[in-house]
């Protein structure tokens, strides 16, 4: 088993809007210091496999088709821990 | 002339989309149930408005993937008319059958509002009987109708005539103040390169009744049927 955890946040060059509201509203509340916020998705996926080079392709073939629409969005495979080779 | 209305679940518009094209236009209509696979030959397929799988990962993420969706790909390659309204047009940019993506609106509220579009272009089926520049009011209720794409499929979308109508202002103008979620290049409403694939955020099934306080949206029905 292999349990792979996974960030998908909109690409540099989209304006994220609510990344923009919730900036403002920390200057709203007076926490000054945050220069940009980036929302994201976050998706932990346990993969029935004990082969790692197997579940990395696992994983990148199952965001580029569904988790992540590549026009707006980019993802990271933050880790993928597990028993195996 | 035969329609289809295809129905995921979380459809929401697919009865007024199936009362417009039968009782405003005059078509033949059925409905045509996401599961379905063999699609009886039409003329013309209608993705309506709704929260199709209750808009879970993206909005059409899931819906692209239903069986249904495989007729309309078949159709569309074949030249025949497809028209994606509000979430429809979000499946549409999901399948890959329009370029582009949808963002939440900028100000990030749902947006329920009566606004004017631009006719951009007449050389479509679906726009056929309405000229250049001519301005139509119609109803839009929808979260995420920010259009983005790459801005070498807007150039591309701009040089080969493909925005079917941007918001504007009742005269024509357009300007930010007439954009209602931040679309760019204000894009209500594209063609893909065959032109028989149109996607837009506002109702023209909404709207095409005086009683609807709207019947431009008939225009749009008259240019399928002519």
């Amino acid at each position: 088993m292999f349990k792979a955890k996974i960030n998908v946040t909109l690409k540099e060059s989209v304006l994220d809007p609510q990344g923009k509201t919730i900036l403002n509203a920390l200057g709203t509340l007076g926490i000054n210091g945050v220069k940009d916020v980036r929302v994201g998705k976050y998706f932990v996926l346990n993969l029935d496999t004990s082969n790692r080079a197997q579940a990395e392709e696992h994983v990148r073939k199952i965001c580029d088709k569904l988790l992540v629409n590549p026009v707006i969005e980019k993802y990271e495979l933050i880790s993928l821990e597990g028993e195996g080779r | 002339m035969k329609a289809a209305v295809v129905v995921f679940p979380g459809s929401n518009c697919d009865e007024d989309c199936f009362h417009a094209l039968r009782d405003v236009a005059g078509a033949e209509v059925r409905y045509f149930w996401h599961k379905e696979k063999n699609l009886p030959k039409c003329d013309l397929l209608v993705l309506p408005g709704g929260f199709s799988y209750g808009d879970y990962l993206r909005t059409g993420a899931i819906a692209r993937f239903a069986p249904a969706m495989e007729a309309v790909a078949r159709h569309a390659r074949e030249g025949r008319p497809v028209i994606g309204i509000c979430n429809g047009f979000q499946i549409l940019l999901e399948a890959g059958l329009l370029p582009g993506a949808m963002l939440r609106n900028q100000s990030l509220s749902f947006i329920c509002d009566h606004v004017f579009l631009r006719t951009e272009t007449a050389k479509s089926p679906f726009t056929n009987r309405l000229e250049k520049g001519r301005v139509l009011g119609l109803p839009i209720a929808h979260g995420e109708g920010n259009y983005f794409c790459s801005p070498d499929t807007l150039r591309r979308l701009q040089d080969e005539d493909r925005i079917a109508f941007r918001y504007s202002s009742t005269d024509g103008r357009l300007g930010d103040e007439f954009n209602p979620n931040g679309s760019v290049d204000h894009i209500a409403g594209i063609l893909n390169e065959g032109r028989n694939v149109l996607g837009l955020m506002p109702h023209p099934e909404r709207a095409g009744e005086s009683v609807l306080g709207s019947e431009d949206g008939k225009k749009i029905w008259e240019s399928l049927m002519a």
